[in-house]
């Protein structure tokens, strides 16, 4: 069947295209899937064309350094498949793809998932009016479409990304109408207990207050300690109401409000496929459960990347090599002591990579209140259910996620619960008095990307039924 | 260890275990309903809720049409509406040869002397549904058919059992069977729950309920496939299926087209999980873009499985158990058990309450199943 390969790749990002560029080195072939028209994942995203632009310089040298990697990718020989979706998994494997309004499937002995994260959903009041959107949104128009909102922005959140977005904003020559700081008061100190082990990682953290520095420098109003945010408007955003942990209130007028409150990986594949995973307590999110070489508990299917644990791309390269080294060996390319010893500078360059990630995730964890949204919050956009619904119906009989989803339909839209699957559980869990982590997450239904009927029904023309 | 006694246990929170708690709390009994998960988590939550009684099988008419007039008067009976609507249910047929089906069906039926299916020409066929593909040549339709809301089902059964107060114990799986006098003693983890009498509602797992009383009942296991789609504006009203197609086509009431049908994945009873088989599953797309073309574009926003039991002849098992004193089987719908809800309750009651049943069952007798042991 000349729709198999040894490996297929799910994502183009860091880790996709190290996995590929490695396992292609030990003669496996490779079929690499990605939803994007062109390699780079999220942080190198539109890479191959902004290289040669002036836009790049302001992007960073970060972002430049995608450049190489996209080519040695281009370059080895693995079957890449840009533009397309794939929604399904079957064992075996067996892979369903849509590409240009057809569907088909692919087949392969072992599958590496690298599709990332997702920035972490922000419910608040009026999260859903037109003019507020994530930073991670506006930063690809930034970097795909070179897009500066004309309008001042205000920006809300935590984390490395708003900063970095700022900084690049006001370098392409976007105005910045003020910093909403939601990382609770404390939080320095705590973090600087990890310290000693990021210690290696210092010019990462000086990079990160270059970028607070050069905010303070250009005049930015910076407002600490957000607790609680509130958009309004008639039709679309029209003004902002934020509340600090010493009680200070305001009101002030908006068109464009960019959220972001950290990133969590995507887990819909691995649950779907049956993965387990487990309650990352730092991170605030769920992880799969994956050995030293990123296979999960089912074999022969490999997560790497942030999709394996927030890690950022230096993390996500030697990830996407040890899966690739794994399943060299294990498909007889390779021996096991061979891979033993390719791994170790591997192993290394990853532990290197995550040395800082303990004093950022203490420093950003996300804040009591985001998963605590007032009634009138919607949570579900997709079924619009708010969070007051919810919490009605969490009280009633002990349910778990997947009850509620069918008494409220929460969870049940296209997203398939990506945007309200941690906020439910949050919510559950604070009404019922239980933890996260025991109240667990929804069953994922396939199709993983909304294949459309017509596309569906077209793998019957190419695969009579038996 | 805790431990407590009822006149009658229901195992199985699916909504004919729900329906035959409330019948026979209603019938002034004591009633428990252990359930190994939680209510409506298998077949019941995963149901397409079709309100069928067209193409029945014969045997299982008289207890169709009487369900059916009880769906039409649900509100009166569980205190909610249940999202039922009965806009009609019509069988498809898309070429000239697929009609003598159809005529036979109607005649055999009429000849029996009942009078729910009608059939009707392209014309009225076009009326009743325009969206339909032109190519369709007639239909047999049942009128006063339609579907129902199945989460709000489930919520309507479970609100009218807790108001009879019946004990629901969710989380609560039966791991062994003790006769004690004459009772019998459920043992579910730390829990104990002695009655006389058992309903044994347990969906697919109910042979292996049966087995723990000694009953050898041969059955199989069946997960059927369903798609819902995005939302859209009003397409059709009535359910569609076709002949020689595995079709079932809706639209709900929040606008999503539910697509089933029959076509089957794949089951696990003990992971308690089923899998969506896409390329059977594509049949189903192939022919609901046929029938409908206007639903090409439109995307799949989820699709799954539910489990629930096969019978060899395709027909249920409803009746007293030959050998377990006090033993009652309600299970074996082979993937159309929805509509029969409101009436299978009430046989329960009365075979419970009576020992027998004015309602024609003989054709649902478990002894059927159980001569073949040595075979299956």
């Amino acid at each position: 069947m000349s729709d198999h390969t040894d490996l297929l790749i799910v994502g183009a990002g860091p880790a996709g295209m190290a996995a590929a560029v490695t396992a292609r080195r030990h003669g496996l072939s490779v079929r690499v899937v990605d939803d994007q028209p062109a390699p780079g994942g999220q942080i190198w995203r539109g890479i191959e064309t902004v290289a040669a632009t002036p836009r790049a310089k302001r992007l960073g040298e970060s972002y430049l350094s995608g450049a190489e990697r996209a080519a040695a990718f281009r370059a080895c020989g693995a079957i890449y498949e840009p533009a397309s979706q794939l929604w399904q998994i079957e064992p075996g494997f067996r892979a369903f793809v849509t590409r240009g309004g057809k569907a088909r499937t692919v087949t392969a002995q072992a599958i590496i998932l690298a599709t990332g994260a997702q920035e972490r959903p922000v419910p608040f009041p009026g999260w859903t009016l037109p003019g507020v959107l994530t930073v991670g949104a506006a930063q690809i128009l930034l970097k795909t479409a070179d897009s500066v909102p004309e309008k001042p922005v205000w920006i809300a959140g935590c984390g490395p990304l708003p900063l970095l977005y700022m900084t690049q904003l006001l370098a392409a020559g976007g105005r910045i109408a003020g910093f909403l700081d939601t990382t609770p008061r404390g939080r320095i100190g705590a973090a600087l207990r990890h310290l000693p082990q990021g210690l290696g990682r210092l010019g990462d953290l000086i990079k990160g207050l270059s970028w607070s520095l050069a905010l303070r420098r250009a005049g930015i109003p910076i407002i600490r300690h957000v607790t609680e945010l509130r958009a309004e408007g008639e039709g679309r955003l029209q003004r902002l109401h934020y509340r600090t942990e010493n009680g200070q209130e305001a009101e002030v007028s908006a068109e464009v409000l960019l959220v972001h409150e950290g990133v969590v990986p995507n887990i819909h594949a691995p649950l779907a496929l049956g993965c387990a995973v487990s309650w990352h307590a730092d991170q605030h999110c769920y992880v799969p459960l994956l050995d030293a070489w990123g296979e999960t508990s089912q074999a022969n299917i490999f997560v790497a990347g942030d999709g394996a644990g927030i890690g950022g791309a230096e993390a996500a390269e030697p990830r996407g090599r040890l899966a690739a080294l794994r399943i060299a060996a294990r498909l007889g390319r390779l021996d096991g002591a061979t891979a033993e010893t390719a791994a170790a500078p591997e192993r290394s360059a990853l532990s290197s990579a995550l040395a800082l990630r303990p004093l950022l995730d203490a420093l950003y964890a996300p804040r009591p209140q985001l998963y605590a949204p007032p009634d009138e919050t919607l949570v579900c956009r997709c079924e619009e259910v708010t969070a007051g619904e919810l919490r009605a119906r969490a009280v009633e009989g002990r349910p778990g996620p997947n009850q509620l989803k069918a008494f409220t339909r929460a969870g049940m839209g296209p997203c398939q619960g990506r945007q309200c699957g941690y906020t439910m559980a949050h919510i559950i869990a604070a009404a019922q008095g239980r933890s996260v982590e025991e109240v667990g997450f929804y069953r994922i239904r396939p199709p993983l990307k909304p294949v459309t009927l017509g596309e569906l029904a077209s793998l019957d023309e190419q695969e009579p039924a038996a | 260890m805790t431990e407590a006694a009822f006149d009658v246990i229901v195992v199985g929170g699916g909504l004919h275990g729900l329906s035959a708690a409330l019948h026979l709390t209603r019938a002034g009994k004591r009633v428990a309903l252990v359930e190994r998960r939680w209510t409506g988590r298998h077949a019941s939550g995963a149901t397409a809720a079709g309100v069928r009684t067209l193409g029945r099988d014969i045997a299982e008419i008289p207890i169709s049409l009487e369900a059916m007039a009880m769906w039409h008067r649900i509100e009166t009976i569980v205190g909610d509406d249940c999202g039922f609507h009965a806009h009609g249910q019509l069988r498809v047929a898309e070429m000239p040869e697929h009609m003598p089906a159809l005529i036979e069906r109607q005649a055999r039926a009429t000849a029996l002397g009942y009078s729910h299916e009608e059939l009707i020409d392209a014309a009225e066929l076009r009326r009743l549904v325009p969206a339909l593909s032109p190519h369709c040549v007639g239909a047999l339709v049942a009128r006063r058919d339609g579907a129902a809301d199945p989460h709000r089902t489930i919520a309507a059964f479970c609100r009218a059992c807790e108001a009879e107060r019946v004990v629901i114990a969710e989380g609560c799986g039966v791991e062994a069977v003790d006769r004690q006098g004459g009772d019998w003693l459920l043992v579910c983890g730390t829990r104990r729950f002695r009655a006389p009498y058992i309903v044994n509602a347990a969906g697919a797992w109910a042979g292996r309920l049966a087995a723990l009383f000694g009953d050898a009942i041969a059955l199989g296991v069946r997960a059927s496939m369903m798609i819902v789609t995005e939302r859209l504006a009003p397409l059709l009203d009535p359910v569609v299926s076709v002949v020689g197609r595995a079709l079932s086509f809706k639209q709900a009431g929040q606008g999503t087209l539910v697509i089933g049908g029959g076509l089957q994945g794949s089951a696990d009873l003990d992971r308690e999980r089923s899998t969506v088989d896409f390329r059977q599953l594509a049949r189903g797309a192939r022919a609901a873009s046929d029938l409908f073309p206007a639903v090409q574009g439109v995307r799949i926003a989820r699709c799954w499985t539910g489990i629930e039991a096969e019978t060899r002849d395709h027909i249920p098992v409803i009746g007293l158990s030959p050998n377990a004193p006090g033993l009652v089987h309600a299970f074996g719908f082979s993937g159309h058990g929805f509509q029969l809800v409101p009436v299978v309750g009430s046989i329960l009651a009365e075979l419970v309450c009576e020992g027998q049943t004015r309602r024609e069952i003989a054709a649902f007798t478990p002894a059927r199943l159980m001569q073949e042991r040595a075979v299956a």
